[in-house]
């Protein structure tokens, strides 16, 4: 019949959709979500490490900058930040602490995700120096004062008064090995 | 002249070895039809216990942990068990004889993505009698549900779901080939018969989204297994990525799911109306132009992640727009009986309750996609309902009126009309009993995927249980009047069956040849 090598382009044309598609899913959308992300700020996904350019501080606008701690499912830590608020001018940099103790019996890694609401504010909360950029190692009973230095942007839109920031620690001591880190 | 196919009488050997090595499209759409009768028993008898264990609030029959595998496991072998199955052998049947074709274009890769299917089965079903049990995470399967917690046999769940998916290319490809290629001469793409027409666009959607669905699966395999982060936050992934990445599969999936069952009733309204179709060419626009907003829609399952009012707004003036082709579907079924000479003969009777039953589903739809109601009614009852009169009366009540309209050309024999409408109507208000209490449910607060409920839900949750069994009864009648139909039905050799019916498949000879159109008709 003479349909047929017209049936076998066909059947390669389509596998070949098939597969391109396939290939979609897996390369193209995970890091295509991620830029759209990081381009509209949804989900509130901060950037990584800022390094502190001179801006002036703009001592007319005060921030209320919140923070939020939370232990993943089944993580045992205790886990709290030790200012639940302050208030900042944007322009300036300013450190807080969070408090973090091991309290089981084995040594553990952890790793903080960050979040910020509302999401517009996220572009403009700025981490100099966070634990969230490194996995936490605690060993058993130990515990440890975690470190955050933030500028919120004085572009940082108008209709913003209070920025909350949370973290949920996560329990990671079973990938520790595969030294997952540098998230954030 | 070809041969005809062995029989029992030949022995069992070679009758068996006819079955497993076919290449003849009427076997495999024979074989594709038995096997998701199978398993929509199968998927039916895990509604019984789920309904069963609803029939009063606490704990009766089974434990928690077993109803959510009986959820999972009723969703995904009815989806990909079931329905779609069905429809597959409905066009590996019917697709050539409408469009004058000997047979499939690539038929031993036909035989292929039928016998993968019950071995995918076996995989995800034997996963029940596994330490662990099956999958539990609801047949939407979201990370990290179906990652962090699953049980361990998610393994099975993914590879199962690999091989379904892997079928359904095939069949696709397969069914796009035959219908580019292979069409009887003057047979032009606006002559084609709607349910050919609406399959093939859903192979299109098929080809393009099971990979799709192979992606997230695979995704998960690797984080599960190799300590990749996808889905998973600690790592820097996202768990709503999945969800992204599931419903830009899962919604087109609602549509191929919709669109064959389109197709056959726009082959059987004419044919009972005895008028030709009204707007043929608006039904084909109508049916490309959802296959296209289908891509574009995904979002509005994922109301309540926390999206940007402009993605909320978005996802719903798009959702609201695809009830204006399937708005331009409805009147013109509608406008197709008017006037016409109807007689109510069970394919009918299934079809006119597709019309109704679909619009209301598609009404629910419509409340679901306000974003802001949405809110309210998320992951409640009211979805379950609206899914259910879209899939239940939708798809299956058109696949029963397939089988009961083109039975007896396939089998020569008619089927028992007084227990086809015995069946009709205990189906019809067995469905309704079930399902429409179960948007009051929603409405008041209850939630899906629960093994029990609060005590002001007890009622309408024992009639819902009634009506399930009902339908349930229905099922069995519907079996045994197909299999004495076969075995013991009235001959009859009128080519047409159906006084009113049209197309090519209507101008062989009842019951259809074991081999049709080896010189292709030609068409005016």
């Amino acid at each position: 019949m003479s349909a047929r090598p017209n049936n076998r382009s066909l059947l390669v044309k389509l596998t070949g959709l098939a597969v391109a598609m396939f290939m979609f899913a897996i390369f193209v959308l995970p890091p295509l979500y991620d830029l759209f992300c990081e381009i509209t700020g949804i989900g509130g996904k901060t950037d990584g490490a800022y390094t502190a350019v001179a801006v002036e501080v703009d001592t007319s606008r005060e921030i209320e900058v919140q923070f939020v701690a939370t232990n993943n499912a089944t993580m045992p830590w205790d886990f709290y930040p030790i200012e639940e608020r302050v208030i900042v001018h944007p322009g300036e940099s300013r450190e807080v602490a969070f408090y973090a103790q091991n309290r089981t019996g084995q040594d553990m890694v952890a790793q903080a995700i960050p979040n910020v609401l509302p999401n517009n504010a996220a572009d403009y909360f700025h981490k100099t120096e966070c634990f969230c950029f490194n996995n936490q190692p605690l060993a058993a009973g130990e515990s440890a004062e975690l470190a955050l230095v933030f500028i919120i942007d004085p572009d940082l839109p108008v209709s913003v008064n209070t920025v909350t920031l949370s973290y949920t620690m996560f329990d990671i001591t079973d990938r520790a090995i595969a030294q997952v880190s540098q998230v954030q | 002249m070809a041969h005809g196919p062995a029989t029992l009488a030949d022995g069992w050997g070679k009758y068996i070895s006819r079955w497993v090595f076919t290449t003849n499209h009427k076997d495999i759409g024979t074989l594709y039809l038995w096997f998701s009768f199978a398993m929509f028993i199968m998927g039916g008898a895990f509604a019984m216990i789920i309904r069963a264990e609803l029939f009063q609030p606490g704990m009766q029959l089974i434990k928690p942990e077993f109803f959510n595998q009986m959820t999972t496991m009723h969703g995904l072998v009815m989806v990909f068990g079931a329905i779609m199955p069905a429809f597959v052998g409905l066009a590996n049947w019917l697709i050539p004889m409408m469009i004058g074709a000997p047979d499939m274009a690539l038929p031993r890769m036909n035989n292929l993505s039928f016998w993968i299917l019950p071995f995918a089965f076996a995989i995800l079903t034997s996963t029940l009698f596994m330490e662990g049990g099956g999958p539990n995470f609801g047949w939407t399967f979201y990370a990290p549900l179906s990652t962090t917690y699953a049980p361990d046999t998610v393994n099975y769940f993914i590879f199962g779901v690999h091989i379904m998916g892997a079928s359904s290319i095939m069949g696709s490809i397969n069914i796009i080939a035959t219908v580019m290629n292979m069409r009887a001469p003057g047979m032009t793409y606006m002559k084609m018969p709607l349910f050919v027409w609406t399959w093939v666009i859903t192979a299109f959607l098929l080809v393009a989204v099971m990979p799709v669905l192979a992606g997230a699966v695979t995704m998960m395999l690797m984080d599960i297994n190799f300590g990749t982060s996808f889905f998973d936050a600690a790592g820097g992934g996202d768990p709503v990525l999945f969800q992204h990445i599931f419903w830009f599969f899962g919604h087109p999936e609602v549509y191929i799911i919709i669109l064959p069952a389109f197709g056959v009733v726009s082959q059987i309204i004419p044919t009972f109306s005895r008028k030709p179709l009204f707007g043929y060419s608006s039904m084909v626009y109508a049916t490309a132009a959802i296959a296209f907003l289908s891509f574009v829609v995904w979002a509005h399952h994922m109301f309540t992640v926390g999206m940007p009012i402009a993605g909320e707004l978005y996802f719903m003036y798009a959702t609201m727009l695809i009830a204006v082709p399937t708005g331009v579907k409805v009147f013109n079924w509608i406008t197709t009986m008017y006037r016409g000479s109807l007689t109510f003969e069970t394919p009918m009777l299934f079809s006119i309750a597709f019309v109704i039953l679909f619009t209301f589903g598609g009404f629910t739809g419509m409340m679901l996609s306000i974003a802001a109601a949405d809110m309210q009614y998320h992951d409640t009852y009211f979805v379950v309902a609206h899914f259910h009169y879209v899939m239940v009366a939708g798809a299956v009540f058109s696949g029963t009126a397939a089988v009961y309209y083109w039975l007896p050309k396939w089998c020569g024999r008619m089927y028992d009309e007084t227990m086809g409408k015995v069946q009709f109507w205990i189906a019809f208000i067995g469905f309704n009993i079930t399902f429409m209490p179960q948007h009051f449910l929603g409405l008041a607060g209850m939630p899906r995927r629960y093994a029990d409920y609060g005590l002001q839900f007890a009622d309408w949750n024992m009639v819902s249980s009634i009506g399930a069994f009902m339908y349930g009864g229905a099922q069995i009648l519907f079996l045994f009047n197909v299999i004495r139909t076969i075995g013991w039905g009235k001959p009859t050799d009128d080519p047409k069956v159906w006084e009113g019916a049209e197309g090519l498949e209507w101008t062989l000879p009842t019951p259809a040849p074991y081999h049709t159109f080896a010189t292709p008709p030609k068409i005016k």
